[in-house]
């Protein structure tokens, strides 16, 4: 989403492992290849620049103080920033403490996407798909993953049982995952 | 409909940070001993990421990388932790008079309490007292005789001679043992307190204590909550009261692997 990367993700390993022993450079770089996908997620989230840079800098301070938070066996670096910052910027818009260490976060993440074009077509597909969802499917997912509210305040919200909450957010998932396999 | 299954809906909640209260501590409970369900929820929190990756806007201001450069150089690298590797013997790790005290005493009691079993076993009471003082032992030095438990030594960033603590903690039975030596001395009316800090939320007091005239301290056994993960363990100088969040600075620190 930002400039090409042609070095890819052994690049970013070999960056990572500059963080390690305190390369400022390699700080940099990393913040070249990946601010923009971590401000728009902030963004996304909090709605306003101010607070999305003060996300921005606290992710990658982050990083900073832990590079060995982010295990490379488990997926690119991009897609580990974006589900950190995520999960901070929901912490900052429900003005609460940091719920998950990021050395928690592990993932594992199905599709490579190492070029460019092939992420701009992932990320249309997965708004095609969350398009093509029930609106209230799609809506129950939206308010969990980009508005921090837990599977009550979304039953509250919406008046459907908590049951049917907790189904909607697990199959609108279910629905981006199977359409990623291969 | 099988225990994974029962917890899949769940798993997806915790993913998106939708739980709240006692149903996230209980999934997060189940993920500590269930590899297949943290296979899962990895798998979702991947999903999830296609939803992060989904967004996109406008770049960060330009102010903003020279602010990140700038905080990273006032940055303070992160301070030198010893860690002791949970695979050494403990034999090898505790070279302490008060280590080897405490577990010749606990292994001592545990011999008599053996031969107490044998030989009165006709005498109900004090057979139930002694398994009873047996049972309190064997939870008293548990932290530090199962290979299982977490070893971590603390060590002082500066100042000659090195302060050092070392913690034995057994979280499955939330039972912790700190032995410090050359301890600074305290000013008066305060003392030092022990936290556990866990992999997330606020850090657990986990015990006050003062060192005596060689500077040596322990701490056995202090309340905790059921089950907390430590990340790491840390020492303030509080009000001998104690405090229910850490003073600032840190005085010791260290973290386990």
């Amino acid at each position: 989403m930002s400039r090409p990367q042609p070095q890819g993700i052994s690049a970013d390993l070999a960056l990572v492992t500059g963080l390690k022993s305190g390369d400022q450079g390699a700080m940099a770089e990393l913040y070249d290849r990946y601010s923009s996908v971590v401000y728009a997620v902030a963004l996304r989230v909090l709605g306003d620049t101010g607070a999305a840079e003060d996300v921005l800098q606290e992710v990658f301070l982050q990083l900073w103080r832990k590079p060995s938070a982010f295990d490379a066996a488990r997926g690119s670096l991009r897609t580990w920033l974006a589900v950190i910052t995520r999960n901070r910027a929901i912490d900052s818009l429900r003005k609460r403490r940091p719920e998950t260490d990021i050395e928690d976060v592990v993932l594992s993440v199905a599709p490579d996407l190492a070029g460019e074009a092939e992420r701009a077509r992932a990320a249309e597909k997965v708004r095609g798909l969350m398009g093509n969802m029930a609106p209230a499917q799609r809506s129950a997912l939206e308010m969990a993953y980009w508005e921090g509210m837990s599977h009550s305040e979304i039953a509250d919200k919406t008046g459907e049982p908590l049951g049917t909450v907790k189904t909607r957010i697990r199959a609108g998932l279910i629905v981006l995952r199977k359409a990623f396999q291969t | 409909m099988s225990e994974h299954e029962r917890y899949s809906e769940d798993l997806a909640l915790y993913a998106v940070d939708a739980l709240r209260g006692e149903e996230r501590a209980r999934v997060h409970e189940h993920l500590a001993a269930c590899a297949a369900c943290r296979r899962e929820l990895e798998q979702l929190r991947g999903d999830t990421a296609l939803l992060a990756l989904s967004t996109t806007g406008p770049r960060p201001p330009q102010r903003a990388r020279q602010r990140l450069l700038d905080a990273v150089a006032r940055e303070p690298r992160v301070p030198r932790i010893v860690e002791t590797s949970p695979r050494r013997s403990w034999w090898g790790v505790l070279g302490w008079a008060a280590t080897a005290a405490v577990v010749i005493f606990a292994i001592s009691l545990w011999r008599e309490n053996s031969v107490l079993k044998g030989t009165l076993a006709s005498a109900s009471s004090q057979a139930a007292k002694s398994a009873r003082e047996m049972e309190e032992l064997r939870r008293i030095a548990a932290p530090i005789l199962e290979p299982e438990a977490q070893r971590v030594t603390l060590v002082a960033a500066k100042a000659p001679p090195q302060p050092q603590g070392k913690v034995f903690y057994l979280r499955k039975r939330s039972s912790l043992v700190l032995l410090a030596n050359n301890l600074p001395a305290l000013p008066p009316q305060k003392a030092y307190e022990l936290w556990l800090i866990p992999t997330s939320g606020a850090a657990i007091p986990a015990g006050v204590f003062k060192p005596d005239a060689h500077g040596s301290a322990s701490v056995v056994d202090p309340a905790l909550p059921a089950g907390a993960e430590a990340k790491a363990f840390a020492i303030t100088v509080e009000d001998e009261a104690g405090s229910a969040t850490p003073t600032m600075p840190i005085v010791m620190m260290g973290a386990g692997e």
